[in-house]
């Protein structure tokens, strides 16, 4: 068979995804929605930083934060916020790192519930320290 | 850059994992909704002036903002099919995480 130039380009091979691909299936809409969380998580920085912000510029400004937090809109937000950080927590803990983090302890590795139960414990401690400081 | 842009996505899935739940659940939920009555501005302000507090929290920020930073890109790549905008899509999330941290940094460590 003789090989020569040819200016025709074969046909690449793209099948065309919908934007909606993540809707077919409950695992795919759980993974865009953990992929999502991750606004929320940004949204914390900025609801913290306003918080500082607030508690730095006196006792005025932080009794103006905290009735601005118990506006509907604020309220709404922050629920919603709270289940998307909350799904980013259970699956984060105790589905992806017990089985991503690989611990070994006297030459064998240590099974992924051994290490899901340690997080529960990390999470309860820096849950009970961090209201423990805010709440004296 | 990718090993190390992974690292911080990881070290923020983490922090953010163990620490925004019950922080957002007191300031979000727990004290506006009166379940739990809220700190006085002294008590606040004494925990917030400790070094140790402000460095916490900055590391929180700072790991959260890069956390979402790489989560989203891919977010947008994948869920909404947009990998023929990735300069644009990376300049975003970097630019913002690195404005954010820098902004976390300002008023953590800053102000007085």
């Amino acid at each position: 068979m003789k090989v020569e130039y040819t200016q025709f380009h074969p046909r690449w091979y793209r099948p065309r995804v919908p934007v909606f691909w993540w809707l077919r299936r409950r695992s795919y809409l759980l993974f865009v929605l953990r992929e999502l969380s991750s606004v929320f998580v940004a949204w914390f920085v900025v609801f913290l930083l306003l918080l500082v912000n607030a508690v730095a510029q006196g006792p005025e400004d932080y009794r103006r934060f905290l009735d601005w937090s118990a506006t509907p809109g604020m309220l709404l937000l922050n629920v919603v916020a709270l289940c998307f950080i909350l799904l980013h927590a259970v699956t984060w803990l105790f589905t992806l790192s017990p089985h991503a983090m690989v611990v070994r302890l006297r030459g064998r590795r240590l099974p992924p519930a051994v290490i899901g139960a340690g997080n529960l414990v990390a999470w309860m401690l820096a849950s009970a320290l961090a209201a423990f400081l805010i709440l004296g | 850059m990718e090993p190390f842009l992974w690292l911080l996505f990881s070290a923020g899935g983490v922090l953010s994992a163990l620490l925004i739940p019950a922080l957002l659940f007191l300031f979000g939920l727990a004290f506006p909704l009166g379940w739990v009555s809220p700190p006085d501005h002294a008590h606040l302000s004494a925990v917030l002036s400790h070094p140790v507090t402000r460095v916490a929290l900055l590391g929180l920020c700072v790991l959260a903002l890069f956390h979402w930073a790489h989560r989203f890109r891919y977010a947008l790549y994948d869920g909404l099919q947009l990998k023929h905008l990735e300069r644009a899509i990376t300049l975003f999330c970097y630019g913002g995480a690195l404005t954010g941290s820098a902004v976390a940094g300002y008023f953590l460590l800053a102000v007085p």
